[in-house]
């Protein structure tokens, strides 16, 4: 089983859990994911693995309650044991002999951008952090962030924190201002991605993306995952979770993730009626 | 004393009316009485010739005589020496192909019900005796087996048995594999394969799920943990997609995925908190016993009409004989020698339709099967809202591409001598789907036993 050793409500909506899993610790690269079940009867989740420590053997994630998986991993409490944890999965993202890059996050997508941005400062790289949210209360990682990066810019949707607008502004004026990335990384919502790789196809810039469509084994069975890259199918398990953002069909990648938002929407309102009631 | 009824004793099960609704299991299995009555059905040929047809070798003609004696306990006991899961195998194999196929009551009439007699035993002695295996005296050995499906539950149970230290590695969080996550309840229960299991747990096996070798540990790094030798029995894999247009719209699933969700995750049940869809119309592509699981669930989810779609003919259908006629009778439609062309979605991006054509079949191919051919002008389309593509796997590429000097072959299947599951890597072994590509859990049970014999070879000489 796998101990909860921390938890921590970042915003109202996004957790952090600090969880006791060493041999997953001592394999983890960022980039990495693994699959979460929180309790014996609970839907399979994949999360991507926010950060690790390979000599306390933990692993942290940061999820966003968006659907029941996540709700319920989010009741647990400190001490207590996660049903399933699995992994690492996917392929590590590959950081090697960058010099320069912009790190982009989009909401609770820095919980994953971090690790990502946390490495390359490490190795050298000069970074540039570029992270977005809707509005000052749901900022996470910023001193994280601060501490990874040469430079960060947080953005949010309302002003109502650092600078008002969308990510892709920060970035375009960041190009705009001369600095010449040698890849840009993105990592958030799907329509975030796929307009920072818009405006880096203007520029010619590399650009990675995080995949993290539906799943179900997270191992290369259920073929749930499949993306069209280059116009090839694709297992984000296997395969990715990271992309050639340039390559991804995204119109595809953002109709695929709405098939079950009925049935997400239905469970979410049973599983709140229910709290009402034990409220009450 | 022999029964000289050309036909088999009938197999008691549910109405296909009703059974199409429920997930119960469709075949409710002999009586006593039934069992006896067939069990005197075998002549007990010199010769033997079901034995032959085995994968796993069982003494068949013995084990008959014992339930035609009433004897079902000792009938237990000869199965047990050849095969560690009889209610499974009674229940999922292709008998008509193998056993049954070389009864010789089968030349003039209908061969000895060997698959029920077998489920039957299994079955009564499962109700009916308490005693669990006992472990054997450990040798200080120990041998890890990647996978918990049919091939490595078998490799372990066999090396257990000979004092073997076997812990079994698995990357679901339930052990069973195929057993738990592909085939039906209906047509396996899944309270069986549970059973199964901790037969193999009281013998000492140890399974340790949530593991994906490869990933968390390397089978490299499983020797240096003091494993003296690897068996790889990790599955099928990856699912193929025909590569036409449309098959990533939503409504669009491969049988795994469809099947995972149904059996593993337990989305049939109203309480399952993992989704699947509501279909009225369903296509399920491909003609095989995962694509018969994959129809026969969709009908009992509530799908008015679900279709069969195959681009050869009845005659070329892969499935197990009783997997097609129990379809039939579930009202699933057989659209043969049919080929999708194209999926067709609304503007939503849901699958509405699915262009075909009609197929011939031309000249016979390598594989000996008449090759079909499009036929001219025969478009059309029939209406759906799922489509559930099951036509095959690919190689799984997690233990391949992080195991330095394990060759695949030009598929990506591991590569062994063909005999005991040896790989191009010293005292690693593989077997089952990932050596063949999809294939039955009988095979695999084969292979996990061969190897477990050539593993024992190994070990004992050192």
């Amino acid at each position: 089983m796998y101990k909860i050793l921390q938890k921590q409500f970042l915003n109202p909506t996004v957790c952090k859990m600090v969880i006791d899993a060493p041999l997953i610790a001592k394999k983890a690269q960022p980039g990495q994911f693994v699959i979460v079940r929180a309790l014996a009867d609970s839907e399979r989740i994949p999360l991507t693995i926010s950060d690790f420590n390979r000599d306390s053997g933990t692993v942290t994630i940061i999820f966003q309650l968006v659907g029941e998986g996540t709700m319920e991993l989010s009741t647990l409490c400190e001490g207590t044991e996660i049903c399933d944890f699995v992994g690492p999965l996917g392929k590590p993202s590959q950081l090697d002999g960058l010099k320069k890059v912009a790190v982009i996050g989009g909401g609770v997508g820095c919980a994953i951008a971090y690790p990502v941005a946390k490495k390359l400062k490490e190795s050298g790289c000069c970074v540039h952090s570029v992270t977005g949210f809707r509005n000052k209360d749901l900022v996470i990682l910023e001193n994280e962030f601060m501490a990874a990066s040469d430079k960060l810019v947080v953005m949010t949707d309302d002003g109502s924190y650092g600078e008002k607008g969308l990510v892709t502004a920060a970035l375009e004026a960041l190009i705009n201002e001369g600095n010449q990335y040698d890849e840009v990384i993105a990592i958030g919502p799907l329509v975030m991605m796929k307009f920072v790789c818009k405006v880096t196809e203007k520029y010619g810039i590399k650009t990675t993306v995080s995949m993290n469509p539906v799943m179900i084994d997270g191992t290369g069975m259920c073929g749930g995952c499949r993306l069209t890259v280059g116009g090839k199918t694709q297992f984000a398990c296997v395969d990715g979770p990271d992309f050639d953002g340039h390559k991804v069909d995204f119109d595809e990648a953002i109709s695929r993730s709405s098939m079950y938002r009925e049935f997400e929407n239905c469970r979410r309102e049973a599983a709140c009626n229910l709290l009402s009631k034990e409220a009450e | 004393m022999v029964n000289m009824n050309p036909e088999k004793c009938p197999m008691p099960s549910q109405d296909p009316m009703v059974r199409n609704k429920n997930f119960g299991e469709v075949a409710l299995g002999y009586t006593l009485e039934m069992a006896v009555e067939e069990a005197q059905r075998c002549l007990n040929c010199k010769h033997k010739p079901c034995i032959d047809g085995c994968p796993v070798l069982i003494d068949i003609p013995a084990f008959i005589a014992e339930v035609a004696m009433g004897d079902i306990r000792k009938a237990y006991e000869i199965l047990s020496q050849q095969t560690s899961l009889p209610a499974i195998c009674g229940r999922v194999c292709p008998q008509e192909t193998q056993c049954e196929g070389k009864c010789v009551r089968g030349i003039k009439g209908e061969s000895v019900a060997i698959g029920r007699l077998e489920r039957f035993v299994a079955d009564w002695y499962r109700e009916n005796c308490a005693e669990k295996p006992q472990p054997t005296a450990q040798n200080g050995k120990k041998v890890a087996v990647i996978g918990a499906g049919p091939t490595g539950l078998t490799c372990a149970g066999e090396l257990a048995k000979k004092g073997y230290d076997v812990t079994i590695y698995e990357a679901l969080h339930t052990a069973g594999g195929v057993l738990v996550y592909g085939i039906p309840e209906f047509r396996l229960p899944k309270d069986i394969v549970k059973y199964e299991i901790d037969n193999l747990k009281a013998l000492g096996v140890k399974i340790e799920t949530n593991m994906v070798i490869g990933k968390v540990l390397t089978i490299d790094e499983l020797f240096d943990m003091g494993y003296g030798a690897v068996y790889i029995g990790s599955g099928a894999g990856l699912p193929k997609f025909m590569g036409i247009p449309g098959e990533s719209l939503k409504g669009v699933y491969s049988a795994n995925e469809y099947l995972t969700r149904v059996n593993l995750m337990k989305a049939y049940l109203p309480t399952s908190k993992t989704p699947i869809r509501k279909s009225h119309n369903v296509a399920v592509v491909g003609g095989g016993n995962v694509a018969m699981d994959a129809a026969r669930s969709a009908k009992r989810l509530g799908a008015e009409n679900v279709y069969i779609v195959y681009r050869r003919g009845m005659q070329e259908l892969p499935a197990r004989l009783e997997e097609i006629e129990h379809a039939q009778e579930e009202g699933i439609i057989f659209k043969l020698l049919t080929n999708p062309v194209e999926v067709i979605g609304d503007e939503n991006g849901e699958v509405k339709a699915i262009r075909c054509v009609e197929m011939m079949l031309g000249e016979p191919d390598s594989s000996g099967r008449r090759r079909p051919v499009v036929k001219p002008d025969s478009e059309f389309v029939i209406d759906i809202d799922t489509m559930i593509m099951s036509i095959g796997t690919s190689p799984n590429p997690l233990i391949s591409s992080t195991t330095e000097g394990l060759e695949t072959d030009k598929w990506g299947c591991i590569v062994t001598n063909g005999e005991d599951g040896l790989t191009t890597r010293n005292a690693v072994y593989a077997g089952g789907d990932a050596v063949t590509g999809a294939a039955t859990v009988i095979l695999a049970m084969g292979a996990g036993k061969q190897a477990a014999a050539a593993i024992d070879k190994m070990l004992s000489e050192k």
